[in-house]
């Protein structure tokens, strides 16, 4: 059987008010990148639903494709089908047994946009039940709860039959919420922040700092390799590489060591603040979860927050560290995060940081050292990276494989 | 020269050498090696790894590089033996095994295990009836290989994993090394806990093979050492070796995807060898692999045969590589029920994605040719 089109359903974007036609577009967007390589598929995108028409392309692999787009609540593969009754009746009945399973119960759904056809919703219900009653004794019906909603509906063109109700990725269109930049670590936390906060429709640019001879190009591979993973999802992902020794010197140089930890935050925040005015975001994003290590208690918060009056965004602050992980793990980042390579986080890590760090005490101990003329320098250095789907392999080593 | 012995080993890829060449010279780094050398070992092996999870269609985690096939079917079938011995001694598994299984079941009894070797039918396939009587409290795994190496019968490898299901503490083990691009295999959908494959029978070099090891299965390793491949088979990694098997791999499932040659080739062959008097085809029609054809010329020794067309430059086989230097019957055969004195005849041809339809027809004109000088020679 093949199916003629899909029906997507966007649930939470049809509240959008005004912005819905905005939203519409991203969503549509993002549909067409992810079917780019079907160049004869069509996507039709109305005021509360969309089509996308298959041309006769396999429905099977776009349906597998459609379950990651972010803004779709769910979706149908459609039959088209003449308006003969009989016809109609004949296909209906093939949809529910190809989904048919023991015990499933079902109902009719009709609508009929086309007042010429010859029988009323009521009698679709009727007739396109008794076909399916009597081809198939083991079905009963359930108008309340049923495993099975046939929905038939009559147009001027032709009739449209689907079974299927396929949930879709939930969240908002990819890029509908503006651009944010999102602090990425290498761990496990980040990426997954990462993930939720592109499922709120957020575009993010992902910021990292690298402190070479103290942290190894492996671990800068490793934050490419989780970018890589985290550009799948919405076809590309900038990266910001933000050279950080000479900050890290200076900070172990002229901070307490109880305090370089703190200090180190607020300067990563200041950076990366400074690159979000740069590429215009409107948000920071982080992977903090409260209480989890010593710059994420509250006190910490509260110490090196203070640094920028832009939002921070930390999708994770009431999640446990079990339930962060789950995500990782379906998101393909967790095996990475925990390949054993040092951080900037981890390397100059001081023996007792300081859990309760008090504000008054980090802003006297910076007071000495002008930090802005090493800010902008880090920021002109920055290396910026646009990373795509499967674009983890060196040119050199392409025709390898 | 036309090869048709594709089952013993295939010729590698031109560009699976290119591959191998190109890495062993300038990316010679032992991946574990911490500077950039190392990093770029690694980052290939990686790629690999990647670039095979997609072919197979499973996790990049789930998959362990191992020196072959045999390897492979020692390290899954040891390995979760004596991971699991505590939940029970039994173990399952056909009387047509290639000998890296039938020889690792043999070493295990001997260490106190309990092995049941299924028996065949006639077309060379087990029942599934005899599985299940076959099955008690102590059963920890079934051994079933996909493709029979020999005689190139295909075992109801989905039927038995959706049989397995029912039994949650029962593992499944399939030695896939004949099927790999050949038929269809379907990691996750049949139900498969292990599964060995080697390289060297899809074009890539001997040497390398993957033991895919399901999420959530364990097993002990058979190698002490640098814990490598997720501490499961220790050894520094041959990265040329699994890079060019990446691209045999892809290179192969291409051709798989995209043509039907082998089965129209074979099929040549079969009517061609049918309407021969004398032969007889061991291999049957429905489900078997498209690139294995085992038959028997009556009266004249495999041997002969065998050593008869390879005056004409066709390469064929006895029965499989490894235990052909052997003149006993083969015990595939036997197990199928065929005569001690058929099987003794016995002789295998087997197909690549390279094999041309000349060739095919050189082999049949040569093959009636050889059986016409052969009855001149035995009658005189």
């Amino acid at each position: 059987m093949k199916y003629d089109r899909i029906l997507i359903r966007y649930g939470e974007i049809s509240t959008k008010g005004r912005n819905r036609k905005n939203f519409i577009d991203k969503l549509r967007k993002s549909v067409k990148r992810v079917l780019h390589d079907f160049p004869e598929i069509k996507v039709e995108g109305q005021r509360d639903r969309m089509f996308v028409l298959l041309n006769d392309q396999p429905h099977e692999e776009i349906i597998e494709r459609l379950k990651g787009v972010f803004g779709i609540q769910s979706f149908s593969p459609v039959l088209k089908v003449e308006k003969d009754l009989d016809t109609m009746k004949e296909k209906a009945l093939q949809l529910i047994q190809k989904v048919y399973q023991e015990g499933d119960t079902f109902k009719i759904t009709a609508k009929r946009a086309d007042k010429s056809f010859a029988l009323d919703t009521f009698g679709i219900n009727q007739a396109f039940g008794a076909h399916i009653l009597t081809n198939m004794p083991s079905i009963s019906v359930d108008v309340k709860k049923p495993s099975i909603n046939l929905v038939i509906e009559v147009r001027k063109e032709a009739s449209y039959i689907s079974c299927e109700n396929i949930k879709g990725a939930v969240g908002l269109p990819a890029g509908s919420s503006g651009k944010g930049m999102l602090m990425l670590s290498g761990g496990i936390d980040s990426p997954v922040a990462g993930y939720l906060s592109m499922k709120r429709g957020i575009e993010v640019e992902a910021v990292h700092f690298y402190s070479p001879p103290f942290t190894s190009e492996r671990s800068k591979q490793k934050v490419i390799d989780l970018a890589e993973k985290l550009s799948r999802i919405n076809g590309g992902v900038a990266l910001h590489i933000v050279p950080f020794t000479e900050i890290q010197q200076l900070i172990q140089k002229q901070i307490p060591d109880n305090y370089t930890m703190t200090t180190t935050r607020r300067l990563m925040l200041r950076i990366t603040d400074a690159l979000r005015e740069k590429y215009q975001g409107l948000s920071i994003i982080t992977g903090e979860s409260l209480g989890q290590v010593a710059s994420q208690t509250m006190e910490s918060m509260y110490a090196i927050n203070e640094v920028v009056s832009t939002p921070i965004l930390r999708p994770l602050i009431m999640m446990d560290k079990a339930d962060i992980i789950d995500i990782a793990q379906t998101i393909d980042t967790h095996d990475i995060s925990i390949r054993p390579f040092e951080d900037c986080c981890t390397v100059f890590v001081p023996s007792s940081p300081k859990t309760k760090p008090k504000l008054e005490k980090v802003q006297h101990f910076e007071s000495y050292t002008d930090f802005e003329p090493y800010i902008q320098k880090a920021v002109e250095n920055t290396e910026k990276l646009v990373i795509m789907p499967n674009s983890n392999i060196e040119k050199e080593m392409e025709d390898l494989f | 020269m036309i090869y048709l012995d594709n089952s013993a080993t295939t010729q590698p890829y031109k560009e699976v050498i290119d591959a191998f060449v190109k890495v062993s010279s300038t990316f010679f780094g032992n991946p574990s090696s911490l500077h950039g050398v190392g990093e770029k070992a690694e980052k290939l092996l990686q790629q690999a790894r990647r670039q095979i999870a997609q072919l197979l269609k499973v996790k990049e985690k789930e998959l362990l590089f191992t020196s072959g096939g045999t390897e492979g079917n020692n390290m899954a079938i040891k390995g979760i033996a004596k991971q699991y011995q505590h939940r029970g001694n039994h173990l399952i598994t056909t009387t047509i095994e290639h000998p890296s299984v039938i020889e690792t079941m043999k070493q295990l009894e001997k260490d106190g295990f309990e092995v049941t070797y299924l028996p065949v039918d006639g077309d060379g396939r087990i029942s599934l009836d005899d599985l299940q009587v076959a099955i008690k409290e102590e059963t920890i795994l079934v051994s079933v290989m996909h493709v029979n190496n020999e005689i190139g019968t295909i075992q109801p490898i989905k039927a038995i994993g959706t049989l397995l299901k029912e039994y949650p503490k029962v593992f499944f083990h399939v030695d896939a090394v004949q099927s790999v691009g050949k038929v269809p295999l379907e990691l996750y959908e049949f139900g498969i806990d292990a599964c060995t494959m080697s390289s060297h029978k899809f074009h890539g070099l001997k040497g390398s093979g993957i033991l895919y090891l399901r999420q959530g299965v364990s097993l002990t390793p058979l190698l002490a050492g640098g814990n490598q491949e997720s501490e499961l088979r220790s050894g520094t990694e041959n990265t040329g070796g699994i890079v060019a098997m990446a691209k045999a791999l892809r290179m192969t499932n291409d051709y798989f995807n995209s043509s039907s040659k082998l089965s129209h080739l074979m099929n040549e062959i079969r009517i061609a060898l049918s309407e021969i008097e004398d032969v007889i085809i061991h291999t049957p029609i429905k489900e078997t692999a498209p690139h294995i054809l085992n038959f028997s010329v009556k009266g004249f020794k495999s041997e002969v045969f065998v050593h008869a067309l390879e005056e004409n430059d066709i390469y064929i086989s006895t029965t499989s590589a490894c235990s052909s230097k052997h003149a006993q019957a083969s015990s595939t055969l036997l197990a199928m029920g065929i005569k001690e004195e058929i099987a003794l005849s016995a002789v295998r041809v087997s197909l690549s994605y390279h094999t041309t339809a000349d060739e095919v027809e050189k082999f049949i004109h040569e093959v009636k040719n050889t059986i016409f000088q052969l009855r001149k020679v035995m009658k005189a």
